[in-house]
């Protein structure tokens, strides 16, 4: 097990470099004079020429690389403009947002995609078997602010059921002491419901927005991997052996049906990585999607590219979680020698 | 007369396809008495497979049994409660496979496998299951069995794979087994002991067995009786000896003769002239080999007559040899 | 190709949905290449004391902030969605394509660094590298369209890849080589023909995707800047009038964009049961 964990970190490294590599690029290929960029429009031509120096643009592009895997090392991913404060910090502070709200995104998908997917493959032609396809066509068309924007119109404006899309909480709240950073389980620890509850109905419409959106790969994949697999040799031993139906369902059907999903869980990362941004815009989630957006706007530059190295950082490593747990349920991956 | 093992009559099966019904079983009827061991002997696309799958009940969702009974004891497996069926598959009635590695689950240790059913069937407790399956597996000839208990199917030979089928099947004793071409895909020596296994631990639990091979000569081998099938119909059923010195329907001689054997050259082996009907033909003869057949007469294009029940040597056709 | 000919319309005919789909994407192409000239108001006339009124007869979709009529701006803005998806698709094709089957004919080096590139492409939260090429190249259309390329390259070369390898060792390919052909020759004549139904197929999926990767740019303002038409960007203008129940400013343009996007996959999953009927979903 340990030596697949290892194996899985050094198929990473080269993907990790690449990224690396990739955001330097970026860095490099900003239109014009990246120290002016860096340096912002309201800066003086001295200012310009310290950034330059300090960015080392005066520099072989060589030793530029150097220096900038120099600073990722220190943890030096630059100042935003904006706000004055470094990078790394902002993005620190605000990580655990984003996290909460994609995660929990993730679970309102998987709850509602994977029994989908099961009972569709389970009654063939049936209308949940039709419901679930239609689903999954549509559901990738959806463009995911637009399913955020019609929920808040039905369920804020209309209903009046979710509270405004202004962010983590209400205005009378104020957030838990920090612990992780997720406000749903920092209430818990300072046993504080009210906070609690107020969270939540603020998580409720984005989280739902993005389960919305991931629903349609997970459902597609998840039915179409039970039909292969109920039709497989194995489950029909299991069925001649008399295992009861739920028996052969959960423990011989679904285990091996859900490799695949795992799998597809990787690309499903990908998407809501991305619709994360979009989502924090809708509702004012102050995520570092949001921050990215904000900083596009005001042509600052430092916090994009520190966003974009983040995001990619974060989705190496959520794809080398998947393996670790794809490992875990296939012995064949496991026990290779 | 006792009460035999297991007693198919008349059992029709057809298939929904695309392209039209496949009337792929009509009136299938044969009986395995107590411990008997009865081979299903007939070319592939013969229905061997599909009336084993139509008795245990896991025929494909397009298959459907249009008529018959196959009685199992005094129950009716094919009127069965899907509960009935559940509790009686695997408990009286067991089945092993061809491909044995792809008919065990590929992610779940061998040992768990045997005490799923162990557990279901055999009044054993969560507890005492796993050293059961150990037990079980030393049963069934596989060396170190509490190492191999945790192993997976990967891990295994194809012959070790078929002994883990045969010890799920035999987790229950069941009155009887339906092998469906258990040894195709091993190599002969593993064939041999495969086959000697079954017989050995048949002989001891009194178990019947159900034989589906297309291998004539392995048939003779092994079974005291051989029923042989032909495009959906049982055209000839009779002890083996009995078949080999006298067969009496047409297709049972050209499969004899098609059989090699050691003394054989391979200019004497011959073919079976024609092709499989297609089954999906609704203007079927009611004698479905009368097309390929050297001794067609005038009556062929009638009804077969009623199967002599009790009689021993049982063929369906109008112009049998003599 | 007479052949290809009748089977698409025994598909079409069995599956009525994938009419429907071809139906929509006539309209689609109509609307983006004569809509300009046909709507009735000029979609960046603003007219304040009409703002933000309810769909109606006189503005069948309503008026936004700027009393502009969103019907004419939702079937204007047609033409630039449909433009740059499709600029996207052609542009991934051709360098994705050719760095595909070169890569899957070739192999070697070639296949080595292709398939790096492709890898370290895909280390990416596609939509995230999306962001990161428009904020570096500059905050145009043109770079929208070749971050959506970029982003896709990878897709197309592996699908590239995969058939040219397969045909490397065909038949065909072998008898064209001993009758003299050159490399280049066998690629161009041999190999191509044979690829380009199933990367057709790829297009058309793609397409869905690139709109709404456009869009996406768009509504956090990158790329199209106000007061073009586009789609993604009409809704993030009218994203702020949703909570106070005007809602139609965002939601024709929204629902724009995912008839679109539906069209564009029903008409891909259509031509992969006309180019494979073993792949039919």
């Amino acid at each position: 097990m340990l030596s697949m964990i290892v194996r899985r970190l050094i198929v990473a490294v080269p993907s990790l470099i690449g990224v690396v590599i990739v955001t330097f690029l970026l860095t490099r290929a900003l239109p014009g004079d990246p120290a002016a960029y860096f340096a912002g429009p309201a800066a003086t031509k001295e200012a310009i020429e310290q950034i330059r120096v300090r960015l080392g643009l005066d520099k072989s592009l060589a030793q530029q690389f150097v220096l900038y895997v120099g600073d990722l090392a220190r943890g030096d991913l630059g100042v935003s403009l904006t706000t004055g404060q470094t990078v790394v910090t902002e993005i620190e502070n605000r990580l655990p947002a984003s996290a909460e709200l994609t995660l929990l995104g993730l679970v309102v998908s998987m709850a509602i995609a994977i029994p989908l997917g099961i009972l569709a493959a389970t009654r063939p032609g049936s209308i949940v078997d039709h419901a679930c396809r239609v689903i999954a066509t549509a559901g990738v068309s959806l463009p995911v602010f637009f399913t955020g924007l019609i929920l808040v119109y039905v369920f804020y404006y209309l209903l009046g059921w979710a509270p405004a899309p202004l962010g983590r909480l209400n205005v009378f709240f104020s957030a838990p002491p920090q612990v992780t950073g997720f406000y749903l389980i920092d209430s818990l620890i300072a046993g504080d419901g009210g906070v609690f509850i107020a969270s939540l109905s603020q998580l409720f419409l984005p989280a739902l927005t993005l389960g919305i959106f991931s629903l349609a790969p997970i459902a597609r994949m998840t039915r179409a991997s039970m039909l292969a697999v109920l039709s497989s040799d194995f489950v029909r031993t299991a069925r001649a052996s008399g295992l009861s139906p739920m028996t052969v369902i959960v423990t011989y059907a679904f285990r091996n049906a859900m490799l695949p999903v795992i799998t597809t869980l990787g690309m499903v990362f990908s998407f809501l990585l991305g619709a994360n941004v979009l989502v924090e815009k809708v509702f004012a989630w102050p995520g570092i999607g949001s921050y990215a957006v904000e900083a596009l706007i005001a042509s600052d530059f430092a916090p994009v590219q520190g966003f974009v190295l983040t995001m990619a950082v974060l989705y190496v490593a959520l794809n080398l979680l998947i393996d670790v747990l794809y490992g875990l349920i296939d012995p064949r991956v496991r026990l290779e020698s | 007369m006792t009460v035999p093992a297991l007693a198919v009559e008349n059992l029709s099966v057809e298939f929904r396809t695309r392209s039209g019904i496949v009337r792929a079983l009509e009136n299938v009827s044969f009986a395995v008495d107590k411990g008997e061991t009865v081979a299903l002997v007939g070319e592939s696309g013969s229905g061997k497979s599909v009336t084993a799958y139509a008795v245990m009940g896991i025929l494909d969702a397009a298959g459907r049994v249009t008529a018959g009974r196959a009685m199992l004891g005094g129950l009716d497996l094919l009127a069965a409660t899907p509960q009935q069926l559940a509790d009686v598959r695997g408990r009286e009635i067991s089945m092993i496979f061809q491909n044995p590695r792809t008919a065990l689950n590929p992610i779940r240790a061998v040992g768990r496998q045997i005490a799923d059913v162990l557990i279901r069937h055999g009044n054993v407790t969560r507890a005492e299951a796993p050293a059961r399956a150990v037990d079980l597996l030393r049963t069934v000839g596989i060396t170190d069995p509490a190492r191999r208990a945790k192993a997976y199917p990967f891990e295994m030979s194809g012959g070790m794979c078929q002994r883990v089928m045969i010890a799920i099947a035999l987790a229950a004793r069941p009155s009887l087994l339906i092998a469906d071409e258990p040894t195709t895909g091993l190599d002969v020596t593993t064939q041999a002991v495969i086959m000697d296994l079954i017989n050995e631990l048949a002989a001891e639990i009194g178990m019947a067995t159900i034989f589906i091979t297309h291998d004539l000569a392995l048939a003779g081998q092994r079974a005291r009786r051989i029923v042989v099938m032909h495009a959906g119909h049982v055209v000839e059923n009779a002890p083996t000896r009995e078949l080999f010195r006298h067969p009496r329907h047409p297709y049972t001689a050209e499969l004899i003769a098609a059989t090699p054997d050691s003394a054989a050259s391979l200019d004497d082996l011959a073919s079976i002239p024609g092709t499989l009907p297609d089954l999906r033909r609704t203007d079927l003869p009611p004698c479905r080999y009368s097309e390929r057949c050297p001794r067609k007469i005038a009556t062929c294009d009638q009804p077969l007559p009623a199967a002599a029940l009790g009689s021993p040597h049982v063929v369906a056709c109008w112009n049998p040899l003599t | 190709m007479i052949a290809m000919l009748r089977h698409a319309r025994y598909v079409v005919g069995e599956n009525p949905v994938t009419g429907l789909a071809v139906g929509l994407f006539v309209l689609i192409v109509v609307a983006a290449v004569f809509g300009p000239a046909l709507v009735p108001i000029d979609p960046l006339a603003s007219d304040t004391v009409a703002a933000l009124k309810p769909p109606s007869a006189a503005h069948w979709f309503g008026t936004d902030q700027l009393g502009r009529d969103i019907f004419s701006r939702v079937v204007v803005a047609t033409r630039l969605d449909f433009t740059i998806a499709v600029a996207s698709v052609v542009l991934v094709f051709a360098v994705g394509g050719f760095a595909g089957i070169a890569a899957g004919f070739f192999g070697g080096w070639l296949d080595r660094v292709v398939g790096r590139i492709a890898d370290t492409i895909m280390a990416f939260p596609l939509f995230v590298l999306a962001m990161g090429i428009v904020a570096a190249l500059g905050n145009t259309v043109t770079n929208i369209v070749i971050a959506t390329a970029i982003v896709n390259f990878p897709l197309y070369v592996r699908v590239a890849r995969a058939e040219a390898n397969v045909r490397r060792d065909a038949g065909f390919v072998e008898a064209a080589r001993l009758s003299g052909n050159g490399d280049l020759r066998i690629v161009g004549c041999q190999v191509l023909p044979n690829v380009f139904p199933i990367m057709v197929v790829q297009m058309s999926l793609t397409m869905g995707y690139a709109i709404l990767n456009a869009a996406g740019l768009s509504f956090i303002g990158l790329g199209v800047r106000p007061p073009t038409p586009e789609w993604g960007i009409m809704v993030a203008e009218g994203s702020g009038f949703m909570v106070s129940g005007e809602w139609w400013i965002a939601f024709f343009p929204g629902a724009a964009l995912m008839i679109a996007v539906f069209c564009f996959n029903l008409l891909g999953d259509g031509l992969r049961d006309i180019v494979d009927p073993r792949r039919r979903t």
